[in-house]
């Protein structure tokens, strides 16, 4: 399998997914944000960072980079697209996913290891976890904070599509959301980094069962 | 020169002469450093030091100061202080990997220092999270010695393949001199003097001199010079710091024995108007100076945009060996390099002052023994001093990287090297009230307390960098503490081993309320043959046996030291009783290293995995922070196997004493014989057991486990969360 890492100017976390696909087996393809096709690749990750700086807001510049209509397109046809921290933020930005990301209630920065409930295993990205799974998982954000009009936090805890949820809510996010899904499934945003716990040497590869999910999905 | 200097020449030795630039007071000093090894790739005099940790892989470090900035606009100056020691890194063609913070500010109960110590973490934080290198260590003090004159002192590790190192000399007459980065405005402008000058009223006008850091385009610049490196399309990289343009080609056409030519109207500039002097010395940011051979030249800028930087040819390296500066075609000022790269040394007497006298008598029998030392142990644990910096490394991106095998909290940072079994680990350590008791003593204590850090996690310590801090050096009593601290510091890494390869001087840290306390702050590197083998202080096991190594004076066949020597400069004497005073014991080197290398071995056989060493707060908040840590009981009982040295004393300075640099290992019950054996001819006495939610120790101290993690947990930015903050 092929995943493609996306790699805006600023994006931090680029290398480390780009490694995190190595760590599941996978071929990692770099994606340039000037890029005007995915390469052919059969899923698709958004890393952490700060994209253009995050100025004006998170990924609210990123999502007019020329890799990101190849990239909607690829979503609309129901491709497995991972947005991670910044990426999340770029992909609500985007709406290939409901809500938006505020500034922490605490107003710090946080970077912590949370513990999380996998709520959702009909993802491309959580299909290899087992339903309610808790996972330990890295966070590093200012901009964590979920946010979605009542409504529409209410139809996603009605259409199950919250994919993860904070034991300990380290950013005042609605619901406890860590992460959510498209109405399709296939677009998952979360704020932790799987790819940052992908290998024992860290301490932990709890992150795989989120990453390899994709490969067993494919059936690889 | 052979005629006087124009007004455009004068500015230019006015930033290259300063202290901060020309080392002008501390360079005769700064020669005692022993900065020879084995391991030493690049000593002094580059950007960085560069030291081997084999496979091939080398790390370039260096520590810097941003004090002055940081004192008039905490955010820029601390987020600024970051991006440069970056660039320094970066300019020996490593790619950086950990930050690391080194923290001085007066006590919490002033809001200005509230103000300082919430904007310096958080500019800390806004530039290090965003450039995408983790920040994995540091240290932070609080003494009213800082009020007003804070310390800010960064420290970068980079790694690289030895054979990849780059240089800063320029060379090859003809070659271009390319401007990579931002444009240059008129931030920054003589911040190399402001930082070289004593802190007054008028400095908080002066707030125009700090510059403004853009960690995004930091970023970019790290990707593209990497790139540019990688490619081979580069004679040679400097960063542009402090007096920018004019002391990075200066300095490349010293070392290369050139001259080089800058045409000012050919640099991009941010704002209209600005004279060829401010182009010379602006200090703005995020931008790096290469040398290029011309048919290369093409293909350099069209990778500069690749990144979305600003790359422009703006001058020659010519054979002349003048930094000549070019106006519209026209000479407008040609000064020797080699001039320029070489200020006047003034030499001064060393006169020992007054003051120690004073300071150093302390008397116990004057200090009440604590009555109830729960209570003791409590409030010194909520200290600013010794409280969790938890609060602080949550807002540092401490993982981004996926190289951080120990998460910061720990002894010292351990970082892997991917795809290799090696790791490495640092430091920094800064003790500036024992200097202050104890110039030369608390320079050598300075030094060891980095050594027996990287000991405990492992890892075999090879090299040293620093940042003086220090008051006035016009002024007898702040030259004869850099003078004392340097003989310290050089004394004890001639015996750790561990020589001095790059380093940086803050002098005139002074206020109209005095000097601060004479602060060297050491930054020390070492190396894990295997990362897997290291050692954290957190207890890991239930019933685990807890045993304490050193002792070194008995060790020694010395005689045993005073209780006021083990309590003298003591975070207890200050917290409990509100003194600074005393003679702290001075070490015996030698026997320390033993020890300490002896702790190493324990953790790299793999025979430990748990270790502490003592030191801020004594055995008794040592063992406090091993259980918090680990969420882990323990009991200590007195009576069982403790030594006659223990004994005779005071319960407070067996408790609280920290000139006694002893660690603190742990292991299971199965591993006690394997222990004992590897212990054989080393003084350590067994003091108890893991387990339990409750501390205690003999009948002195016995309290609830999460009474202890309240105090230590507190948060260090209570009641003064930041309204508003940065974005980052």
């Amino acid at each position: 399998m092929r995943i493609g890492v996306t790699i805006f100017p600023g994006s931090n976390c680029d290398r480390d997914a780009l490694y995190g696909v190595e760590r599941m087996g996978a071929e990692a393809v770099e994606l340039w944000h000037a890029d005007a096709n995915l390469k052919g690749v059969d899923a698709v990750i958004v890393p952490g960072g700060f994209s253009y700086g995050d100025y004006l807001r998170p990924g609210a510049i990123a999502r007019f980079a020329k890799v990101m209509a190849p990239l909607e397109e690829f979503a609309k046809d129901g491709g497995p697209v991972l947005g991670v921290c910044n990426g999340f933020q770029v992909l609500t930005e985007a709406h290939l996913l409901p809500g938006a990301l505020l500034r922490n209630t605490h107003m710090r920065f946080v970077c912590d290891r949370v513990r999380v409930r996998v709520e959702a295993t009909d993802t491309p990205w959580t299909s290899g976890c087992d339903p309610g799974e808790e996972l330990t998982l890295p966070v590093a954000h200012n901009e964590g904070n979920y946010f979605a009009d009542p409504d529409t936090l209410e139809q996603l805890e009605d259409e199950g599509r919250v994919v993860l949820r904070y034991l300990r809510n380290p950013n005042g996010s609605a619901n406890d959301i860590a992460g959510v899904c498209s109405e399709g499934r296939n677009v998952v945003g979360i704020m932790p980094h799987p790819e940052r716990v992908s290998d024992p040497a860290l301490g932990s590869d709890e992150g795989l069962r989120i990453l390899r999910s994709v490969l067993v999905g494919a059936g690889v | 020169m052979g005629r006087a200097p124009n007004f455009l020449e004068l500015s230019l030795f006015s930033v290259m002469w300063s202290e901060h630039c020309g080392y002008k007071n501390s360079r005769p000093l700064l020669g005692r450093f022993p900065n020879q090894g084995a391991r030493v790739v690049q000593g002094p005099g580059e950007n960085a030091g560069v030291v081997e940790v084999g496979d091939g892989w080398a790390l370039a470090f260096k520590m810097e100061s941003h004090n002055h900035p940081s004192a008039v606009e905490p955010y820029e100056g601390a987020a600024t202080g970051v991006g440069g020691i970056i660039r320094d890194i970066l300019a020996m063609g490593a790619r950086p990997v950990a930050l690391f913070d080194s923290l001085r500010f007066g006590p919490l109960d002033e809001e200005r220092s509230r103000y300082l110590f919430r904007e310096v973490v958080c500019g800390i934080g806004g530039y290090g999270n965003a450039v995408g290198v983790p920040t994995v260590g540091g240290e932070v003090e609080f003494a009213s010695a800082y009020s007003g004159n804070p310390l800010v002192n960064a420290m970068c590790v980079g790694l690289i393949r030895t054979e990849d190192l780059v240089r800063s000399s320029a060379t090859g007459e003809g070659n271009l001199v390319v401007l990579l980065g931002s444009k240059t405005g008129r931030d920054g402008i003589h911040g190399a003097t402001f930082a070289s000058d004593e802190l007054t009223e008028e400095s908080e006008s002066r707030r125009s001199n700090v510059q403004v850091g853009d960690p995004f385009c930091e970023k970019m610049l790290i990707e593209c010079c990497l790139k540019l490196l990688d490619e081979g399309l580069l004679v040679s990289l400097q960063d542009l710091g402090a007096a920018g343009i004019t002391s990075s080609a200066s300095e490349m056409a010293a070392k290369g024995g050139v001259g080089i030519e800058i045409e000012t109207d050919k640099v991009p500039l941010r704002e209209s108007g600005m004279e060829p002097t401010e182009v010379m010395i602006s200090e703005s940011q995020e931008r790096m100076l290469a040398v290029v051979e011309p048919e290369k030249a093409d293909e350099v800028l069209r990778l500069a945009e690749r990144y979305e930087l600003v790359g422009t040819v703006v001058g020659r390296v010519a054979g002349h060996g003048d930094l000549r500066v070019i106006h519209q075609g026209e000479v407008v000022g040609s000064v020797p390099a080699e001039h320029l790269a070489d200020a006047p040394v003034y030499e001064r007497d060393i006169v020992r002052p007054w003051y120690l006298d004073a300071v150093r008598e302390l008397d116990l029998g004057e200090l009440p023994e604590p009555e109830d030392y729960n209570a003791v142990l409590l409030k010194m644990l909520g200290h600013p001093n010794l409280r969790s910096r938890r609060p602080i490394f949550t807002q540092y991106d401490h993982q981004v990287g996926t190289d951080t095998v120990v998460l910061p909290g720990a002894d010292a940072a351990v970082m892997r090297i991917k795809d290799t079994k090696l790791g490495f680990a640092a430091t920094t350590d800064g003790r500036g009230r024992h200097c202050y008791l104890d110039p030369r003593g608390g320079g050598a204590a300075t030094v060891a307390e980095a050594y027996r850090n990287l000991s405990c996690v492992g890892a075999e310590p090879v090299a040293v960098t620093d940042c003086l801090n220090f008051g006035s050096p016009e002024k007898p009593d702040g030259y004869y503490q850099l003078a004392e601290c340097i003989e310290g510091m050089s004394e004890a890494c001639e015996v750790f081993g561990t020589p001095v390869v790059s380093g940086n001087v803050s002098l005139y840290n002074e206020t109209d309320r005095g000097a601060i306390y004479p602060t060297p702050t050491v930054g020390m590197v070492g190396f894990l043959g295997d990362v897997d083998r290291h050692a954290t202080p957190a207890f890991k096991r239930e019933g685990d046996m807890v045993v304490v190594i050193g002792k070194i004076p008995s060790l020694a066949g010395e005689p045993g030291p005073s209780e006021g020597d083990l309590l003298a400069g003591s975070e207890y004497l200050e917290i409990i009783h509100g003194k600074v005073a005393g003679l702290p014991r001075r070490s015996n080197l030698l026997a320390e290293k033993e020890v300490a290398d002896l702790v190493r071995e324990l953790v790299s056989s793999g025979l430990v995995d748990t270790a502490h060493d003592i030191s801020g707060g004594g055995e008794a908040v040592a063992l406090a922070e091993m259980a918090i840590d680990g969420g882990i009981g323990f009991d200590y009982d007195g009576e069982v196997e403790i030594g006659e040295l223990r004994r005779e004393m005071r319960a407070d300075v067996v408790l609280f004493g920290e000139t006694n640099p002893d660690f603190i290992v742990a292991v299971p019950r199965e591993r006690w014989d394997d222990l004992q054996d590897a212990l054989a001819g080393f003084a350590y006495d067994l003091i108890g057991t893991t387990g339990g939610d409750r501390f205690r120790i003999g009948d002195l101290i016995e309290v609830k486990l999460s009474y202890l993690e309240e105090e230590y947990e507190r948060d260090l930015f209570e009641q003064y969360a930041p309204e508003g903050g940065h974005i980052g």
